[in-house]
């Protein structure tokens, strides 16, 4: 059934499309994870009376992390381009294309981390410090194991949302699944390509997200009954 | 101001410690907690003086806002004084950084009402944590960490994780956490109020045990005198930020001088008045009515026959209400209600206690 409606050449672009997808997706999150974390357990510790407390940096932040966020992620892709070119040499690839994608991630990860961090009940905290821990070993040993099963459930969110952006970076010849079903599927009328790629993206979704939410299970020991 | 209802007998100063046998000294220690939203600030202790002796346990009792939780955190410098001084083992913590507090809160510990025990941690973790915070190796960690489960009797649950455990093991837990680095002084922060009474005991035996064997200070804090009947030795009432009384709890037990106490102990079972009886007290004698006294027997005249010897002496016929015989503190007590004529013979009732047999009184109302 799949040879008769899709040639060798396209099941070829389909198979490249896909691992296009899969390396963005996979660096920017990567990426994304590297900088937002450390910037959402800043943005969660900071406040007034925090562990770190730094109440204008952290306002600051915060504005910097909505302003990213409130971008429509297509004009992000745009309004960059000259960084992108000053960190991958070049605006155009899938490549290129890693970072805007991460410049969008690193905020939207940061505040999910935030959320988590701040789920945490602040008497283990509190409980830390009376037995002599630093900030950053309250940090390390107690915040984010704590928070470990809603961060992992947030960077699952953010790859699904990843998995979306990087359907919209073919605007920079980034490729992909999403640029696949739009030059093909769309402008060339081959609706047997546009079902293909919406079967391996949805297929994507959802193994990431059952993938995610089964590892956040087995790192959530507060739910266990003997 | 209302006059006090009492005639209770003096009551001999409160001997302390010498002062290097204090483990723990509050110098007028005030606590103001900045204004919010336009409301002026709020003092949440005013000039505390308070010493704990070495090896003791004192329990510090309050109603909730009385400021039980800011004193014991002023202990460990969670929180810091507005004025005076805290002073732990010879280390003013009030005047130290956070970053010198960290190495001083190894040698005080706490426990808290919710227990606080990591949930992604195993018991046997969440024990290891103040070791491995402190930068111990693994081996030393896992010996200590055995070493203290054992003492709290939880090493078959070593592996279990906090979820998985009651309120009292949750508590094991915690107190072998807090031992791990060998503190001088445990701070308890309300360790049994989340508990049933009889898991309340057991922790309280386990305090105990640990007070003795391992001669270590605790100070706790309770909204409940049971706590403080079966475990202090030395009691503080907190009352709107101030102590208003202190010492030995059998004292304090048997010869209340504040109504904060007072009121406290009556919550106790067996100090309670007949409902009947409070339904009908007025607080002004009333002409050819009765007066209604708590005689409070300690120690040795628990055995006298003091009711048959105010009929024969003194001609005054003294009716029993309720009664109740007890130990606070390992020592014997009793108290007896009764009601007596009101007028000269309450006077001449009150001082024939005192003087033939130093017991002290209480004048609880008067009935018709």
């Amino acid at each position: 059934m799949w040879p008769d409606l899709i040639s060798p050449q396209l099941a070829r672009l389909i198979v490249e499309a896909t691992g296009e997808t899969l390396y963005m997706v996979a660096v920017a999150a990567t990426l994304g994870t590297l900088f937002g974390l450390p910037l959402g357990v800043f943005l969660a510790t900071s406040g007034k009376g925090e562990l770190f407390a730094a109440p204008l940096l952290n306002r600051a932040l915060g504005i910097l992390v909505n302003a990213t966020r409130s971008t429509p992620f297509i004009i992000l892709v745009v309004a960059i381009i000259p960084f992108t070119r000053l960190i991958a040499g070049t605006s155009i690839g899938t490549t290129a294309a890693i970072v805007p994608l991460t410049v969008a991630a690193t905020p939207f990860i940061a505040r999910l981390i935030e959320g988590a961090i701040r789920e945490v009940d602040q008497n283990l905290v509190e409980a830390a410090r009376a037995f002599g821990a630093s900030p950053l070993q309250i940090v390390f040993k107690v915040l984010i194991p704590e928070a470990l099963p809603a961060i992992v459930l947030g960077l699952t969110l953010a790859v699904v949302s990843l998995i979306g952006f990087s359907a919209m970076v073919g605007a920079v010849g980034g490729g992909g699944l999403g640029d696949l079903g739009i030059r093909y599927g769309y402008q060339r009328f081959m609706p047997e390509v546009m079902a293909a790629v919406v079967v391996i993206l949805i297929v994507l979704v959802q193994g990431v997200q059952s993938l995610g939410d089964r590892l956040a299970r087995r790192l959530n020991k507060r739910l266990r009954h003997t | 101001m209302n006059a006090p209802l009492t005639l209770s007998e003096p009551i001999a100063p409160i001997a302390f410690e010498p002062e290097d046998d204090a483990i723990i000294r509050f110098e007028s220690v005030s606590k103001r907690f900045p204004a919010r939203n336009g409301q002026p600030f709020v003092a949440a202790l005013h000039e505390v003086d308070l010493s704990v002796s070495r090896g003791s346990i004192l329990g510090v009792i309050g109603r909730s806002g009385a400021g039980k939780s800011t004193l014991i955190r002023l202990v460990n410098g969670l929180e810091r004084p507005s004025a005076g001084r805290v002073v732990v083992d010879g280390l003013e913590i009030s005047s130290k950084s956070e970053a010198e507090l960290r190495a001083a809160r190894r040698s005080i510990s706490m426990i808290f009402q919710h227990f606080n025990l990591l949930s992604s941690r195993t018991a046997a973790e969440n024990v290891a944590l103040p070791l491995e915070v402190a930068g111990a190796d693994g081996a030393a960690i896992r010996r200590r960490v055995e070493e203290l489960l054992d003492l709290v009797g939880l090493s078959d649950k070593r592996d279990r994780y906090p979820a998985e455990l009651s309120g009292g093991q949750k508590q094991r837990v915690g107190i072998a956490r807090a031992l791990a680095t060998n503190p001088k002084v445990l701070l308890s922060d309300e360790a049994t109020s989340a508990l049933d009474p009889e898991t309340t005991r057991s922790i309280l035996e386990l305090l105990a045990r640990i007070n003795r064997e391992l001669d270590l200070t605790i100070l706790l804090i309770t909204h409940e005198m049971s706590v403080i009947r079966s475990i202090a030795r030395e009691v503080a009432v907190l009352d709107a930020g101030r102590i208003v009384e202190q010492g030995d709890v059998f004292d304090i037990f048997t010869r209340p001088r504040h109504p904060v106490t007072r009121s406290f102990l009556s919550e106790e079972t067996g100090r309670a008045l007949p409902p009947s009886l409070v339904k009908h007290l007025l607080p002004k004698p009333v002409p050819g009515g009765q007066t209604v006294l708590r005689i409070a027997f300690r120690g040795a005249f628990a055995t006298e026959p003091v009711i048959a010897r105010l009929a024969r002496d003194e001609a005054i016929e003294a009716n029993i209400v309720a009664g109740t015989v007890d130990e606070i503190a390992g020592r014997p007590f009793g108290a007896l209600v009764v009601t007596v004529p009101s007028g000269p013979e309450t006077e001449r009732a009150l001082n024939f206690l005192h003087s033939e047999f130093g017991l002290g009184t209480e004048v609880l109302g008067h009935v018709a």
